[in-house]
């Protein structure tokens, strides 16, 4: 099994080494691209801004790597977003292989911007979660969220109900951050690295 | 739904964890590796490290204990004490950990937490704040580990650390700390209400109860402590089954 870490101006990509670490997998941190396009599986992880996020893309040409890929691809956090179609944060079009819409949480008194911390996951459809319960819980940390539709694979709520996590063709993303969600957040990756 | 958090806290100094614990399931009550990923085992819902070290030389070993946190721990962590520098940060974060805390250097160059949140994001900028309760009824600021007084309110350096970018305060009263009568409820409430990040309640927790006023009584996100975690006065699953009893809404795994 060779496992691809995009790496790019993004950071938490060693909690991801880390966590893959654990369940026994190995993985490369690369830029890389023949690496990327040859990789069995490729993890394209995130904590960071969008737009700068996506313009550190393109100057490589990883967007286009990445919207090319054949193989499974998981999206984490800031790169699920990425993943998806546009992002409010910063009026950023983003790589439009998942057509969904990033939008920033209201906020107010009592919902807290970003939402930081534990929050339960259901209405769970994917193989990406098998055997995980329904309402099990994975660990947040983000101002924006994908918008609910027909490529949620997990719902959300904090305030509205969003997508957790999405899905098109070989592409699937989480908007929890999986490597920090305990024994939940590894089988989650065990089942990504099993597709 | 969002669930509120509790924090075990582990002084280290040296690369050790100091005033131990009694755990009988440890083989080395004074590694801080352990200890971590026993508490993440029982459930806790993230851990906090403070780096008590003092000397510059020591405190190296810092970033290679927290790259072993990182390979063992599972949930998140924050690791704090003596930061005061890009640099400082940016070690950190590399070997794993997921965020940092400032207090004292913050405090006497607030420029850093924006510094920081530029660099890394707020989200992984933990301001943390000591304060006691003077006379005249006001917070104010202690820096130091609670040895020097300053003439600031924890009201106004709170509001000033997140609007320089702060993602989150953590809030320790020394009048409550180490007394085990309780979190400081008032203070406590006032941060929560007036400011728009997340805010974690430090300093009194002794029993079970205490728990569950900081979360009734104050909409508090997060509630941490040490000692009582360390001597297994509170279990961790214990205080969980007792907060969901309460419908406080905490995370079972």
């Amino acid at each position: 099994m060779n496992v691809a870490i995009v790496k790019y101006n993004a950071g938490n990509i060693q909690s991801v080494l880390f966590a893959l670490d654990r369940i026994g997998v190995n993985a490369e941190v690369t830029d890389d691209i023949v690496k990327i396009q040859q990789a069995d599986k490729v993890i394209f992880p995130g904590v960071g801004e969008a737009s700068s996020a996506m313009r550190y893309l393109k100057e490589r040409k990883l967007d286009e790597v990445i919207r090319e890929l054949k193989q499974p691809v998981l999206g984490i956090c800031l790169g699920m977003q990425l993943l998806c179609k546009h992002s409010e944060e910063n009026d950023t079009p983003c790589l439009g292989i998942v057509p969904v819409n990033i939008k920033k949480f209201p906020g107010d008194k009592a919902l807290k911007v970003p939402q930081i911390g534990w929050n339960n996951i259901y209405d769970l459809r994917s193989p990406l979660f098998k055997e995980i319960p329904q309402n099990s819980y994975i660990y947040n940390v983000h101002g924006y969220y994908a918008q609910d539709s027909q490529y949620t694979i997990a719902k959300c709520e904090y305030g509205i109900v969003y997508a957790a996590a999405v899905s098109k063709d070989n592409f699937y993303g989480v908007q929890f951050h999986a490597e920090k969600s305990a024994v939940v957040g590894e089988s989650i990756l065990k089942n990504f690295i099993a597709l | 739904m969002l669930t509120k958090r509790i924090i075990p806290c582990l002084d280290i100094k040296d690369g050790r964890t100091v005033k131990g614990t009694n755990f009988v399931a440890l083989r080395d009550a004074g590694d801080p590796v352990e200890l971590g990923a026993l508490y993440t085992k029982q459930g806790a819902d993230e851990l906090v490290f403070l780096d008590i070290t003092a000397t510059v030389e020591k405190r190296k070993t810092l970033a290679e204990l927290v790259r072993r946190i990182a390979k063992h721990v599972n949930i998140p962590f924050t690791v704090g004490g003596g930061i005061s520098s890009v640099a400082d940060v940016n070690a950190l974060l590399e070997n794993g950990a997921d965020k940092i805390s400032v207090n004292t250097a913050a405090f006497k160059n607030p420029q850093l937490i924006t510094e920081l949140a530029n660099e890394f994001g707020s989200q992984c900028v933990v301001l943390a704040i000591d304060t006691r309760q003077e006379e005249d009824g006001e917070w104010y600021v202690y820096l130091n580990g609670g040895r020097t007084k300053t003439d600031s309110k924890a009201k106004d350096w709170a509001r000033q650390g997140v609007e320089l970018g702060a993602g989150e305060i953590l809030l320790t009263s020394m009048n409550h700390d180490g007394t085990k009568q309780g979190f400081a409820l008032d203070i406590t409430r006032y941060m929560v209400e007036n400011l728009p990040v997340p805010v974690i309640a430090s300093g009194g927790g002794g029993k079970m109860e205490h728990f569950k006023d900081v979360f009734e009584r104050t909409n508090v996100d997060a509630a941490l402590a040490a000692s009582i975690f360390h001597f297994n006065e509170i279990s961790i699953p214990d205080l969980k089954d007792y907060l969901l009893a309460n419908n406080i809404p905490v995370r079972k795994q």
